[in-house]
């Protein structure tokens, strides 16, 4: 299993804060996922997921999208971070 | 723990004091970084921090030994609160310790400038008129960070 977890104006995009997704052979990498979730959610999850300054990371580690996923994976979609 | 991440406001002098306390050294610089009043978008009523539990801390934690490495500090305390924060609220505050200015005053720096893009916070202000908006991250922002990557400070 993958968790799955978006924040600030992305989770507010899609009202969603948290999933868990199934790990399975075809989601080799990020990019999977992510094509996985679109086409599960629809046009509303590309538009949040696809906008160009989406930020991700892999088990709280900021990351390219070509990264392997395993298994247990935290996986997070977020804005570029405002902190300070 | 030099990390302090928390919803509840803070005291300054409190979180200095601890930072003396834990290390000695002949420079100390501290930032406070407070809610402003008025943005490009007009006069702020109020924020809203939104974070990454977990990962924020992870991140502080990583960027302290950096700057402890880099700088030769002495000591070092990150504090950031998230959730709502109210004028006249400290956000954040950084102090570091040093046994001279120059790398006291360049490891705060450092600090608070990669805090600002590395460290999961999203900020969300509720303006005077009613509008709430998301904090757009800015493009100096993310230079000065690229510049202390690239050594430009030193």
């Amino acid at each position: 299993m993958l968790t799955v977890r978006f924040f600030s104006l992305i989770r507010e995009a899609l009202n969603c804060e948290e999933l868990q997704v199934e790990h399975h052979a075809s989601l080799l990498t990020l990019d999977d996922l992510k094509d996985n979730l679109v086409e599960s959610g629809g046009e509303q999850w590309r538009e949040a997921l696809y906008q160009p300054n989406v930020v991700h990371a892999l088990n709280q580690r900021v990351v390219n999208t070509d990264h392997e996923l395993k298994d247990g994976d935290e996986v997070a979609f977020f804005p570029p971070m405002t902190g300070g | 723990m030099s990390v302090l991440v928390q919803e509840a406001p803070f005291s300054v002098d409190q979180q200095q004091s601890l930072l003396l306390a834990s290390t000695g050294g002949a420079g100390l610089v501290t930032f406070t970084g407070y809610l402003r009043d008025f943005s490009a978008q007009g006069a702020i009523e109020a924020l809203e921090l939104e974070h990454y539990p977990g990962m924020t801390e992870r991140v502080l934690e990583e960027l302290g030994a950096a700057a402890v490495n880099r700088f030769a500090l002495r000591g070092w305390r990150i504090v950031h609160r998230y959730g709502r924060i109210e004028q006249q609220d400290p956000i954040v505050w950084v102090g570091v310790f040093a046994d001279h200015r120059h790398e006291a005053f360049a490891g705060c720096q450092f600090i608070m400038d990669t805090l600002k893009t590395k460290a999961p916070f999203w900020k969300k202000e509720f303006m005077r008129d009613g509008r709430v908006i998301w904090v757009q991250a800015k493009l100096e922002d993310t230079e000065r960070e690229h510049a202390w990557q690239e050594g430009v400070y030193e």
